[in-house]
């Protein structure tokens, strides 16, 4: 049962800022969307094992051998602040 | 006041010593300049597809078979999502319900009473970048974004803070004898979170969990501990009820600190991560890995008594690193008694280490250079101060072989009896009261006979054989019989 308490909550956790009217707004499509998932309840899935995977594949890995890495340069060019060779972010308060 | 008694679990985090990262090949190493090891798949760039580590996911399997686990033959890899700088996928790669471990456990010894310690989960994740703090800014660092990690949990198990210690002491230990990790806590290689609760000794009902992080040394945990202990058991008798939060470990002060930041309900998500197929793990690669895991810490200590007399005491010392017990072992390859080798690896050996900060490694003394050390003295070539005074501390500063050593300073100790004897008598002519003074029972006298001929050979005499020759040739020549 999706509220506007829930809209918030989703909101918060998404990092993204809704007023009380986007709140309200949101309600009946994720209300929609959660009922039309909710059809898979009509199925008896107690005999079918959970999936994990929608490929038939398993152990995909590779060898432990290192290759070159981005320079510096090139893993930062997409930052919008950087500095000392690290990305500049708001300061993080612990 | 009454009696509460601790419950608590470690959280550890160990960082695999893999080539390169988990899902990436950017090069898995410490201390590089910010942001030199890293590539699309760490950086979180879009369209980037992780590809797992082999030989990180066997170094887990590994680890999850040496603490008893349970491996089970499905596992498989999840997201874990939550927001912060240092994660720039904002989810973590992680293991949620299917762990590649579950149900082991640990053996512990606290005052001679050994106890096992269950490990309720070992799964195997990514570690996030680091953050360095700055004014007005933090810098992020993602050269430890994607770093193998294995997460080991233990059991509400542990009941005291020397049980918490001896608990990662022996968890420490096992990682290095499976060398999957550095285990250096300076390096953060090794971490550790804690968790406490109290209850009223006697009560089977748990109290309210406080986290504790921050805490950067085995000490420092169990000093974390031990103040948590008495700050919950203070406010406990004062039925003040105990708050569930997660504190820091002040070090410098050495009190535990709530964290200011709001305590918000994590709701992390979880959920399979589709870039990443579920492994598997066949009874045969199982049993293979199983039969090819090193001897175990306590197993090599029970060998290193049976096998060749030590003390229970000096075998745990030797044993206490691995690359300590391998050098004690490649001595007596190399022709050393175990028992002297014993002696000088756990005494002159350690301590020179540990003098000059060096590690096992890096020592420049070699086992077959310490081998010929000890060979020197067991044959009366070298008189054991010479060994442990000027021989050792060459071989050990430089790592040239102790034969030429005793050759160049001309310290081979004379061992030869018709030489002893020509000295002995000489020393007899020389000191013609002594005779006297034997007769008359002064025993102490016959010192004075050691001293000449110790003179008269500048030292290098055999102290041993010089002792021997006088009382026989005292007897023989004389007619003195003198004993001890
Ligand atoms: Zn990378």
């Amino acid at each position: 049962m999706i509220t506007p308490e829930t809209v918030a909550y989703l909101a918060r956790l998404a990092r993204i800022e809704l007023n009380e009217t986007d709140l309200a707004r949101f309600v009946p499509p994720l209300q929609e969307i959660l009922a039309y998932v909710a059809k898979l309840n009509e199925l008896d899935t107690s005999q079918v094992e959970p999936t994990a995977h929608v490929l038939p594949l398993t152990n995909v890995s590779r060898s432990d051998d290192p290759l070159p890495s981005l320079s510096n340069a090139a893993a930062l060019q997409s930052a919008p602040c950087t500095d000392e060779g690290c990305f500049l972010v708001p300061p993080v308060i612990e | 006041m009454p009696d509460f008694a601790p419950v608590i679990g470690l959280e550890v985090h160990v960082q695999l010593n893999t080539a390169t990262k988990m899902f990436c090949a950017c090069p898995n190493r410490f201390g590089d300049p910010p942001n030199t090891n890293v590539c699309p798949v760490c950086l979180g760039l879009p369209g980037a597809l992780p590809v797992p580590n082999a030989a990180a996911i066997e170094a887990a399997v590994k680890a999850a078979l040496y603490l008893n686990c349970s491996v089970s033959s499905f596992s498989k890899f999840d997201r874990k999502n939550y927001f912060y700088p240092d994660l720039p996928k904002a989810y973590q790669i992680s293991q949620y319900d299917l762990p590649i471990g579950t149900r082991g456990s640990l053996e512990i010894e606290v005052s001679g009473t050994t106890r096992r310690i269950g490990i309720t989960r070992i799964h195997l994740e990514e570690d996030a970048g680091k953050l360095v703090h700055a004014p007005g800014a933090s810098l992020v660092d993602l050269n430890r974004a994607g770093t193998p990690l294995l997460e080991i949990v233990s059991a509400p198990e542990i009941f005291s803070p020397e049980e918490a210690y001896a608990y990662l002491s022996s968890l420490r230990l096992l990682m290095l004898y499976l060398g999957i990790s550095n285990c250096n806590m300076e390096e953060g290689s090794l971490r550790c979170d804690a968790n406490i609760s109290l209850r009223p000794a006697g009560s089977s009902t748990l109290g309210t969990k406080v986290e504790i992080k921050n805490l950067n040394s085995f000490k420092g945990v169990q000093k974390a501990l031990a103040f948590e202990i008495k700050r919950q058991s203070s406010l406990l008798a004062t039925g003040t009820p105990i708050v569930q939060e997660t504190r820091l470990y002040d070090a410098a002060t050495d009190k535990t600190l709530s964290m200011r930041s709001k305590e918000e309900a994590h709701d992390y998500r979880y959920f399979p991560d589709p870039d990443l197929v579920p492994m598997t793990f066949s009874p045969e690669y199982l049993a293979r890995l199983r039969d090819n895991l090193p001897e175990t810490p306590q197993h090599r200590a029970q060998r290193f008594v049976s096998a060749f007399g030590l003390s229970q005491y000096d075998a745990t010392v030797l044993t206490s690193d691995p690359a300590l017990a391998s050098y004690f072992e490649d001595t007596i390859a190399a022709g050393a008694s175990p028992k002297l080798a014993a002696n000088w690896i756990a005494n002159n050996l350690l301590s020179a280490l540990h003098q000059t900060s060096t590690s096992i490694g890096a020592c420049k003394i070699r086992p077959p250079q310490l081998a010929a050390l000890i060979n020197l003295v067991e044959t009366g070539t070298l008189s054991s101060t010479s060994a442990k005074t000027v021989v050792f501390p060459a071989v050990f500063e430089k790592g040239i072989d102790p034969n030429a050593v005793v050759a160049e300073m001309g310290l081979a100790q004379v061992s030869d009896t018709t030489q002893i004897d020509q000295w002995v008598v000489d020393a007899i002519r020389a000191n013609p009261d002594v005779l006297d003074s034997l007769r008359k029972g002064k025993v102490k006298a016959v010192a004075k006979l050691v001293g000449s001929v110790m003179q008269m050979s500048r030292g290098k005499a055999n102290a041993a054989l010089v002792s021997q020759r006088i009382a026989a040739i005292l007897k023989d020549m004389h007619g003195i019989e003198i004993s001890g």
